[in-house]
């Protein structure tokens, strides 16, 4: 199973990249996901978590993750060394920043960046979906493009395809 | 069929949509929300033909539900915890007028100490009010439930108020891949609702009047008698439904390596997905451990359960229930239902998650561990004889 | 069938299981028992006044006023005595009485 914990903050759409990651995995035949929010009453702004699940079986365990194969930030103000606890051995940290990091756990992009200039708004969820698709193997271009024609309002479509995908080239070109 | 990813709540409105209510009242109410939101953007759009009815409260969302019934519309409601205590007065007239409204119920703790989140000491502290009450493992079981429980609840032979439970939060807001049938398969699946007793004008009758000494018995009896009669409704709404939707059930329980089971473990609810996982675990190691998931707590499962751990060393109940000052609720039925079928074996009761504590695998684990003790009685999870918690 | 304006007691009371329908739903007008035990003041409707206009009825919520030669009567096995029809009397036709 794969586990992705998702950090953002109240309005930023954090849930909705955690959603629409287990819609993606989820749209071919033998494939489970499971993805919920951090139970409870949120403000915008506040700190949040949301999770997604992973497994080519069915999901039993309905509990929030602990270890995570994946840790995402939205918001960097929310990383910190804490976020290191909560992976599994070979876990990553996918980190949306203007900084550079070394640590070879920290894939980073400036995903503000690509919001700013696409989606002409610093919210920065689907980007951060278009950058986890290129470290993980089981979401293709063409998941990312069904599932926000499927799932999101047709007029927001257009451009959150094109700023997911504009972060996958990011992050590939790095590699 | 088109393969959906949806929250709990999600599923069972679209099951309810497939289900064409004719009248919805309902009160929102934190987890069931969702439910009433979807199910008002369906009739604002067209999708559901429905009468929309927005009340003041769960106790005139539950009077309007009957009026609709009574006038021979299909009708429906949901609630949730306080929401459910506070219709508890109609609850007992809806099954006693016999009328066969369909309530989604998201188990959530009750107060005080207020909260929010999971556990299921509201529906069970309504066992017998005389409705049925059935309690779904996953999503897309919530969305099969729905089409089922009007089939049933309109069966003439039963005739009776039916209630889907769907555990807060980790049920009605988790997202998962459920299957949405078609309108046509829905139609085929389930009758148009004829009631034998209704405000007709070619047929005038009296609804709902008093019965006093004499006849009131007789009246009980036969309410009695029409929710028993649910166990082999459901039976042929199963076998109906798996030849439409292809999906099977399997009555009022779920059994899970229950053959040559040592230690069974009874559960309630969407907890099944973990304690099969947790089973699997325990049989690689050679635990012979097993599971019994209670779908029905009314008409109550006693054959099959005691069927189920005839050959078994031990037996634990784990629910999200306690009736203050004996046990839980689930674990006092079980008990009960080995004792008519002579079976004597060592029974504990596991009470966790209440107000939504997570239960993890490793819970799972320690209850067939603790079950091998021989203990009889009721244990608090995370709570120790020092007077320690688990945080 | 038979359309009465008041209700009626059944002549013949069910003593088995069968003759009861499944739920407490009989055919329209059809009681078990009389229900006025506790009825402490009685509406008397003065036949002269009276003019037929069927307010009463309307308002009844027992359903114990019925029409008769053009006017109204009361049922008595049923009436509880509320005193509403006497309320919405405009010609104070309706007069309550001390139960004795």
């Amino acid at each position: 199973m794969t586990e992705i914990l998702w950090h953002g903050r109240g309005g930023q759409g954090a849930f909705t990249a955690a959603r629409l990651l287990g819609a993606a995995y989820a749209l071919h035949e033998g494939r489970y996901a499971l993805a919920f929010p951090s139970f409870g009453p949120e403000r915008r702004g506040a700190p949040i978590r949301a999770f997604t699940k992973l497994d080519a079986r069915p999901i039993g365990d309905r509990s929030e993750i602990e270890k995570a194969d994946f840790s995402i930030f939205l918001d960097d103000t929310l990383f910190g060394e804490q976020a290191f606890s909560q992976l599994k051995p070979n876990g990553k940290i996918l980190l949306n920043t203007k900084r550079h990091w070394e640590d070879p756990k920290i894939v980073f992009l400036n995903a503000e960046a690509i919001a700013l200039e696409i989606l002409g708004l610093s919210i920065t969820n689907t980007v951060m979906l278009g950058a986890f698709s290129a470290v993980f193997d089981g979401i293709t271009s063409d998941d990312i493009v069904e599932v926000i024609h499927e799932n999101m309002p047709k007029k927001l479509q257009e451009k959150n395809i094109a700023a997911a995908l504009a972060a996958r080239r990011a992050i590939l070109q790095e590699k | 069929m088109a393969r959906k990813f949806l929250s709990g709540n999600e599923a069972f409105a679209e099951g309810i949509r497939l289900s064409k209510p004719q009248v919805i009242s309902a009160y929102p109410i934190t987890p069931q929300t969702i439910v009433v939101e979807k199910l008002s953007e369906m009739v604002e759009n067209g999708s559901l033909k429905a009468e929309f009815i927005h009340v003041e409260s769960e106790h005139s969302a539950l009077s309007c539900a009957m009026g609709a019934s009574a006038v021979g519309a299909r009708a429906f409601t949901a609630t949730s915890s306080q929401g459910l205590l506070y219709m508890a007065e109609c609850l007992t007239y809806a099954a006693g007028g016999r009328f066969p409204i369909v309530m989604m119920n998201a188990n959530r703790s009750t107060a005080l100490p207020w909260n929010i989140y999971g556990d299921q000491r509201d529906s069970l502290s309504q066992l017998d009010c005389g409705w049925i009450q059935v309690y779904a493992k996953d999503a897309q079981e919530a969305l099969d439930l729905a089409l089922m429980s009007y089939y049933v609840a309109e069966h003439r032979e039963v005739s009776t108020p039916f209630m889907v439970n769907l555990d807060g939060f980790v049920l009605t807001h988790t997202y998962e891949t459920v299957d949405v049938p078609t309108e046509e398969q829905a139609n085929r699946f389930l009758p148009a609702f004829e009631s034998d007793h209704k405000l007709d004008l070619d047929h005038p009758c009296n609804l709902a009047f008093s019965a006093g000494p004499e006849h009131n018995s007789a009246f009980k009896y036969k309410e009695h008698v029409g929710i028993l009669k649910a166990k082999g409704v459901v039976a042929q709404a199963e076998e109906k439904f798996a030849e439409i939707f292809g999906r099977e059930y399997t009555g009022l329980t779920e059994n899970y390596r229950i053959k040559d089971a040592e230690y069974v473990l009874v559960t309630l609810g969407s907890i099944f997905g973990l304690a099969k996982e947790t089973v699997d675990r325990l049989r690689e190691r050679g635990q012979k451990a097993g599971l019994i998931r209670i779908r029905y707590m009314r008409p109550f499962p006693a054959e099959e359960i005691a069927e189920a751990v005839r050959n078994a060393k031990a037996v634990a109940v784990l629910e999200k229930d306690i009736s203050f000052g004996y046990e839980g609720t689930v674990y006092t039925n079980v008990n009960s239902a080995l004792q008519k079928a002579g079976i004597s074996l060592p029974t504990v009761n596991f009470i966790g998650g209440l107000g939504g504590k997570n239960i993890s695998g490793e819970d799972i684990e320690e209850i067939f561990e603790e079950l091998k003790e021989g203990y009889r009685g009721v244990k608090f999870m995370g709570i120790g004889g020092d007077g320690q918690w688990r945080r | 069938m038979v359309m009465h304006m008041k209700p009626c007691l059944r002549e013949h009371i069910p003593s088995k299981l069968s003759e009861l329908p499944e739920a407490p739903a009989y055919e329209a007008g059809y009681l078990v028992t009389k229900n006025a035990g506790w009825r402490s003041v009685r509406p008397v409707i003065d036949r002269e006044k009276c003019v037929g206009c069927l307010q009463c009825y309307l308002y009844c919520p027992d359903g114990v006023i019925y029409r008769k030669d053009g006017k109204v009567a009361v049922d008595y096995d049923f009436c509880k005595g509320c005193g509403i029809c006497r309320k919405i009397c405009k010609l104070g036709a309706i007069k309550m009485e001390e139960e004795r």
